[in-house]
């Protein structure tokens, strides 16, 4: 069963469309990696995850059940973060967690309280206020206020903001046990690839709104297989070309542009496959990483 | 010659004997009524009575309160509530019927009758003899076969006029009234509302009233006296 | 939602500013009490001026219960200041800190959340007037004593035995209550509207300015909207003080001149809260959490 199904939700603000026609799945147990640049729809759309936002369109389903009529018994299941970690200053980092474990309906006992601080690598900052915490304790310990109450589900929008190399090392190390270890769902959101690319399953890239690209993580990344860009003499006619052959199914969704993924050892046969057909190509430009592909798409759309 | 000198001894006799039976200063000129009304008077040495005390004055709304009222030969009196803020007439209430005839310091001129209540009273004015008494003129009406005083109006030097009348119950024969009610001119009160913080609070009921009514009243009504039983003077 | 409302609370007396108030309040009142206890005859002699021309008063005028009244007639007009200070913040505040996306996101609906922070706000607001009610009553009568409360008012004076005040003063501080509690829901309802802290703390206080000067100037053109201003009624805790008078001008023990008066400002107070904090609920759950 799906954890999070989200159909076709859209949000205007006035003329601004920042989510458009979204839909993606997130299974049990993954870590989905949900990518874009800074204003792109990534808060957006965690928020209407989340029920702070109501979606102009669209359908969002957690754990099966509809956000808008079961919201209640939703949200007892799941922790977040939504951007930057802000918090009372004038609290301690035990009295943050002892306050959102009450708001989520959970009676947490002292020894969760401390084990999740040890998880955030806030421990020995347990009876600190906060206002003397730098960035990457607020955000560990905004990581603590979303796993204190033990959820199922867990959304992380830009965990890693803020940590130096080693507390985003930790960072990914607890996401990766949580999926794994404690069989929890992971919905992580960040503009830095390379941190997703190394934790998530599943990535979902989004741009100005849409969806530009989803799949398996390894799929993506898979080595014998290469991201190429076909430029011809006629894009539409090739891409028609393509669409009717067995290439198809290497056809990544883009805007503009033919894109495919597909193992290097079929670039050459495509490429025979088009001359043959009448094509002019201009040329094809392989891509070494999902990075490149990212910004590819991102800077052309 | 010698009849020229026995007129001048008998002028200086005369002139003498004027000047011993009429003194100019302390020696009052009273008339009898006046007389018999002190003399009744005279047999309370001091006395307490408690009261209730009515406050009729336009602008203020006060309870009926309990009373003490404390009074001492000559002319100590005081008026305390019990546990509370008493209003009493300024400078009048220390001035009542025992106080005034009890200072000896007046000259009486008659002035008549008149019917107050139904009751053929004779009226008497009294002039004070010393410059240091605090009223100026007093005028009484007693009942001469009672030897009651039912009514006092007394100009005062510095407190204005007021009225005192009188009924009389079981105290009549030591002429202690049962009932006395003081009547007193009253001024305008206006605090301003900058001071009392009363913006836009007006009632207009209670300013019409305040137009009314200028006069004011205290009645008190004893209900029992305490005769020759001897009072401290701090109380007073 | 006693769990939010736990919450809530434990927020606002975990929070320094919340105890500006308390301190101000009291400052205020040792400041008057002291400057009374001081030099209080001279003050109760300009009072006294038009009544000592005619009557000599005897006994303790300036008293506890006098005091207490004087301090709630300079009080109670900037107390609802104070009151602004915590509960204009109760929703902008959190959503200029940030912590507005993380309460919400919990299972607790936007109602539940609304009405528990307005309750929370509301506490605060009562245990502000108890304090009030404890410095400028108790602590006055410990230090003034007690007799007959000697009440001038602008056009005429009202002595009421020391027996029939206190429950009167019970009487006014419930009042009191509900006027201040509606600068609570106004506050609330300017919080629920913004992002920032400090826009409604400002919009509220000068809300209430605003509201008092229509109150309180007599221009015919105003005296149309008056009767449904809750300035108009907040004052109206004097009416407490007020006695009836029999045809012989006796006061009568244990009365209210006008009780009416009094009912119907509880009314038009009580009205005004429910419109206030109703709008901010339909304003907070129809609203997207950006911030």
């Amino acid at each position: 069963m799906a954890v999070i199904k989200v159909e076709n939700i859209s949000k205007q603000f006035g003329a601004l469309k920042a989510v458009d026609n979204l839909s993606f799945e997130v299974e049990a147990g993954q870590v989905f990696g949900f990518l874009g640049q800074n204003g792109s729809g990534k808060s957006t759309t965690i928020r209407m995850l989340l029920s702070l936002i109501h979606p102009s369109s669209g359908k969002i389903e957690l754990f099966g059940k509809s956000i808008l009529k079961n919201r209640a018994s939703i949200l007892e299941q799941v922790g977040a973060i939504i951007e930057r970690p802000d918090l009372y200053p004038y609290l301690t980092a035990t009295e943050h967690l002892q306050l959102f474990a009450k708001v989520r309906k959970q009676k947490v006992a002292a020894s969760s309280i401390t084990k999740t601080l040890e998880q955030v690598g806030l421990a020995n900052r347990a009876h600190d206020k906060v206002q003397t915490f730098s960035l990457g304790m607020k955000q560990r310990l905004g990581i603590g206020i979303a796993l204190v109450h033990n959820p199922s589900l867990i959304i992380l929008d830009e965990p890693t903001n803020g940590l130096d190399p080693q507390g985003i090392a930790d960072i990914r190390t607890l996401i990766q046990h949580l999926a794994k270890e404690e069989g929890k769902t992971v919905f992580v959101s960040s503009h830095l690839l390379s941190e997703i690319e190394q934790v998530a399953h599943q990535i979902l890239i989004i741009h100005q709104g849409k969806k530009m690209v989803e799949g398996i993580t390894k799929d993506l990344l898979d080595p014998e297989k290469r991201i190429v860009q076909i430029k011809t003499v006629d894009d539409a006619k090739a891409l028609a070309l393509i669409e009717a052959g067995s290439f198809s199914q290497y056809l990544l969704a883009r805007k503009e542009g033919i894109f495919l993924k597909l193992p290097t050892s079929a670039i050459s046969q495509l490429n025979e496959n088009l001359v043959q057909s009448g094509m002019a190509i201009l040329g094809i430009e392989a891509k070494n990483s999902l990075e490149d592909y990212f910004l590819q798409i991102t800077s052309n759309a | 010659m010698q009849s020229k000198k026995l007129k001048n001894i008998l002028f200086c006799c005369a002139l003498f004997f004027c000047s011993v039976s009429m003194p100019v200063h302390s020696m009052a000129q009273t008339d009898p009524l006046i007389e018999k009304v002190a003399q009744k008077l005279a047999q309370v040495n001091d006395y307490v009575a408690e009261g209730v005390m009515k406050t009729d004055v336009s602008f203020i709304k006060a309870s009926l309160g309990k009373v003490k009222v404390y009074f001492k030969k000559p002319n100590l009196l005081k008026v305390k509530k019990e546990g509370g803020i008493s209003l009493l007439p300024r400078g009048g209430v220390s001035l009542t019927i025992n106080t005034l005839l009890n200072t000896k310091q007046y000259t009486t001129i008659p002035a008549g009758s008149q019917v107050l209540n139904g009751k053929n009273l004779t009226v008497i004015k009294l002039i004070p003899t010393d410059d240091n008494l605090d009223w100026v003129i007093s005028t009484l009406w007693i009942d001469p076969i009672e030897s009651l005083v039912y009514k006092t109006a007394t100009t005062t030097k510095e407190n204005g006029s007021y009225e005192i009348s009188m009924q009389y119950g079981e105290y009549a024969k030591e002429g202690l009234a049962s009932k006395i009610i003081f009547s007193f001119n009253t001024k305008d009160y206006k605090l301003p509302n900058g001071i009392t913080l009363e913006f836009g609070d007006e009632d207009p009921a209670s300013k019409q009233k305040l137009l009314k009514n200028k006069k004011g009243t205290i009645e008190i009504t004893y209900s029992k006296y305490t005769i020759n039983k001897g009072i401290p003077n701090n109380i007073f | 939602m006693w769990s939010l409302i736990q919450v809530e609370l434990y927020k606002i007396f975990r929070r320094p500013r919340t105890y500006i108030a308390f301190a101000a309040i009291a400052a205020l009142i040792v400041v008057i009490q002291f400057g009374l206890k001081i030099d209080g005859d001279t003050y109760a002699s300009f009072l006294m001026k038009d009544i000592n021309d005619t009557l000599t008063v005897d006994g303790k005028v300036l008293n506890g219960y006098l005091i207490c009244y004087i301090l709630l007639q300079l009080l109670l007009v900037h107390v609802p200041l104070l009151v602004a200070l915590i509960a204009a913040d109760m929703i902008s505040g959190e959503a200029n800190l940030g912590t507005l996306r993380l309460l919400f996101s919990s299972p607790y609906s936007r109602t539940e959340w609304v009405l528990a922070k307005f309750i929370a706000a509301s506490i605060y607001t009562i245990l502000l007037l108890i304090w009030l009610a404890f410095l400028a009553l108790f602590v006055s009568m410990f230090i003034f004593g007690t007799d007959d409360l000697f009440l001038m008012k602008s056009n005429y004076v009202v002595l009421i035995e020391q027996s029939d005040v206190l429950w009167r003063y019970v009487g006014a501080f419930v009042f009191a209550s509900f006027s201040l509690l509606t600068v609570t829901s106004l506050g609330f309802l300017m919080s629920s509207l913004s992002s920032n802290s400090i826009g409604p703390i400002v919009g509220t206080m000068s809300a209430i300015v605003f509201f008092t000067i229509l109150s309180t100037l007599n221009i015919p053109l105003f005296n149309i909207v008056k009767p449904y201003l809750f300035t108009t009624h907040m004052n109206n805790w004097k009416e407490f003080f007020d006695i009836k008078v029999n045809v012989n001008n006796e006061a009568i023990r244990g009365s209210i001149l006008n009780i009416a008066k009094i009912k119907t400002s509880l009314i038009v107070l009580t009205l005004h809260i429910i419109l206030f904090v109703t709008a901010s609920v339909i304003i907070i759950k129809k609203k997207d959490i950006l911030s």
